[in-house]
């Protein structure tokens, strides 16, 4: 099991493209991918469930990775919150 | 005319609306509605078929979607078109679809009603979120659940528009407006609705008819029935007979052979009787409208509204989108100018960066807006700076009511150019930067505001709104917004007389500018430059080429006198009777 603490830095936040971006990625992979907000807990590889996070800039998120590809998942996942979803 | 009027005398089969764009079409209607759909309810006895079924209807639904991602893709591009994918994605979401398949295995119940009740517990939510981003995209969600359950319910397929069709609704939205038109919708008819919502300045762009405003439209007409759409009057006929068809028949091959006509026009030079030469550029607001620039005997772009980028992408798009989105622009109308206006946010543009006010009118619009976002501002600038490569790109601020607007924003510009030398980017340091004249309070301040500034335009839409104190799109007070009232005409002209000692250049990109009527008189009180959409510039052409400048002149100088609307309207009839100018109006 992997935890990451991330930080939404692009302006216009966790909004469609992105979050379907997210579930893309994540679902190439087999590992469990769940994200965490103010307690608010939704499956990585829903849309839904990502886009109700309605994360704007500046939230910070709280990232479970579990399985057997989990250190790859994490990464490209991590990767892609770090570069502000390729929004800067 | 009389022809029309006995035709009205004679028969009831009409209703009235406000003509807000101008065409002729007979054909069916198509009513658009977002009413909630009815479900089958109760329960079932064969589970194994309904989730069966219900994946038969995830795949048709995924197949039709595939179809509208790939349009979207072709007409708007990769990164536009991503509000679609999302859409696909909801069809493969695993928690929901999961949820679903084990509500129909557990309760035995019809799959429709437990996709309905699924769908709108996610809509609930997102509805009830602050942000206006979320609640916009329950609509998305509302659509994926109609979807499926059509799909379910094995009803075929009809697009979401027939193509070819009138829609009549109870109001239309921006997005609407651009999403039928590529349907190849042939008019609009709403209830609801004025002259100059951003609907109706859609539609006039794209040459399509539109009659807003229509009382009980929704009673009388039901999808299939036959219309015809008068959008230079506002009449909508309703099951027409033969003879009412066969009139407008006629009408519609005249005013097809004029437009034959308009086209002569498109190389003629743009100079009243007189020789005074008038520049026309042209009004851009749907990515579709830069086709139409060859044929319209415009030179440049007047007005670029970059807001609709937003509208269009469902975000906002970052510096090196926009970068390419302005240098393409810049390219397409090389070596003439284009003008970009900065985003114009708040008001009825668009809600999607706009917090509740109680006024938004009077709220955080415009330059305001841009002010208090300055990282959404600076990826702008930068994209302008970097698009202005070939010298033929202006910047234009809207709403500006204060010269420490101007001062703010030339201090951001000059950060954003160092910023980008620091990271290498290229990018023209002198571009010509405006502002749009349309608050009272820099039409006083006319003469101060031209010091810092290269151009002005005139906004005469909010102009007129903040000048009459009038709700332009408030159907109860919509006859105060008169662009010829007396205090408007004076305005204009003040604005000119306090500035005609100083070097700057004076358009008018409002709707006024398009009015055949208002051309004269513009002109007449010193313009020399009209911004118009690409639809109305044959015909605004055609009106400056019949007259002298100085007769129009005068009329300005008489209208100045005048205290009422109708006195105005009433000379310059005159004035056009004396040229023998005829209206297109009028013509058909």
């Amino acid at each position: 099991m992997i935890n990451k603490r991330v930080k939404i830095v692009n302006r216009a936040g966790l909004h469609t493209r992105p979050a379907a971006m997210i579930v893309k990625i994540a679902s190439k992979y087999k590992s469990q991918f769940f994200i965490s907000k103010d307690g608010y807990r939704i499956n990585g590889k829903s849309i839904i469930g990502v886009m109700t996070l309605a994360a704007a800039q500046g939230s910070e998120l709280d990232l479970d990775f579990e399985g057997a590809d989990e250190d790859k998942m994490s990464d490209e996942v991590c990767t892609f919150f770090a570069r502000g979803f390729e929004e800067l | 005319m009389k022809g029309y009027e006995s035709l009205l005398r004679s028969s009831y089969n009409w209703l009235k609306g406000i003509p807000a764009a101008p065409g002729l079409y007979i054909g069916n209607a198509y009513i658009y509605s977002k009413e909630s759909i009815v479900v089958k309810d109760g329960t079932i006895d064969d589970v194994d078929e309904a989730i069966s079924a219900f994946h038969e209807a995830l795949e048709r639904s995924k197949k039709e979607l595939d179809k509208i991602f790939n349009v979207a893709k072709e007409k708007m591009g990769e990164q536009r078109a991503a509000i679609f994918e999302a859409q696909l994605l909801i069809l493969e979401d695993p928690d929901l679809i999961g949820m679903i398949e084990s509500r129909i295995i557990a309760e035995k119940r019809e799959p429709e009603s437990i996709v309905k009740e699924e769908f709108n517990k996610v809509m609930t939510v997102m509805y009830n979120a602050e942000d206006s981003y979320m609640k916009e995209r329950a609509n998305d969600i509302e659509d994926i659940r109609n979807r499926i359950i059509r799909n379910l319910k094995k009803e075929r397929w009809s697009g979401k528009v027939i193509e070819g069709t009138v829609v009549v609704s109870e109001m239309l939205t921006p997005a609407d407006t651009i999403l039928f038109a590529r349907s190849d919708v042939k008019g609009y008819i709403t209830e609801h609705g004025g002259l100059t919502s951003h609907a109706a300045i859609i539609a006039r762009s794209l040459n399509i008819p539109a009659i807003l405003g229509v009382p009980k439209v929704l009673e009388m007409v039901e999808n299939g029935t036959e219309l015809i759409v008068d959008g230079f009057y506002g009449y909508v006929f309703i099951n027409p007979t033969e003879e009412q068809v066969e009139f407008f028949k006629d009408k519609i091959e005249h005013l097809d052979k004029v437009n034959e006509g308009m086209k002569e026009l498109m190389d003629l030079p743009s100079v009243t009787l007189d020789g005074v030469e008038i520049e026309i550029q042209a009004n851009v607001d749907v990515s579709g409208e830069i086709e139409k620039l060859g044929t319209s005997g415009t030179t440049g772009v007047g007005l670029y509204r970059t807001e609709q980028l937003i509208e269009e992408l469902g975000e906002f798009p970052d510096e090196e989108t926009q970068t390419k989105i302005y240098s393409d622009l810049s390219a397409r109308v090389y070596p003439d100018n284009a003008t970009i206006r900065a985003f114009d946010l708040g008001g009825d543009k668009t809600r999607l960066f706009h917090p509740s006010e109680k006024n938004p009118f009077l709220g955080l619009r415009g330059i305001r807006f841009l002010l208090d976002n300055t990282d959404l501002f600076k990826q702008q600038i930068k994209a302008i700076l970097r698009a202005a490569v070939n010298r033929n790109i202006s910047f234009m601020l809207p709403m500006v009511s204060t010269l420490k607007e101007i001062r703010e924003t030339k201090e951001l510009i000059e950060i954003c150019k160092e910023e980008l030398k620091r990271d290498g980017k290229r990018f023209s340091p002198d571009f010509q930067l405006g502002i749009m004249i349309e608050v009272p309070s820099a039409s006083v301040l006319a003469s101060q505001l031209a010091l810092e500034v290269d151009f002005f335009s005139i906004g005469t839409n909010d102009l007129i709104q903040y000048m009459m104190a009038v709700d332009r799109g408030n159907d109860l007070v919509a006859d105060l917004y008169q662009e010829f009232h007396p205090a408007i005409i004076r305005t204009l002209g003040y604005i000119m007389t306090d500035c005609k000692d100083i070097d700057i250049k004076i358009s008018i990109c409002g709707e006024m500018a398009a009015d055949t009527l208002a051309v004269p008189l513009l002109i007449g009180l010193g313009i020399k430059s009209l911004s118009v959409s690409p639809a109305a510039a044959p015909s605004i052409k055609r009106t400056i080429r019949s007259f002298s400048y100085s007769r129009a002149k005068e009329l300005a100088d008489e209208c100045f006198k005048c205290s009422a609307e109708e006195e105005v309207i009433e000379k310059i009839q005159l004035f056009f009777e004396e040229f023998n100018i005829q209206r297109t109006r009028h013509i058909i």
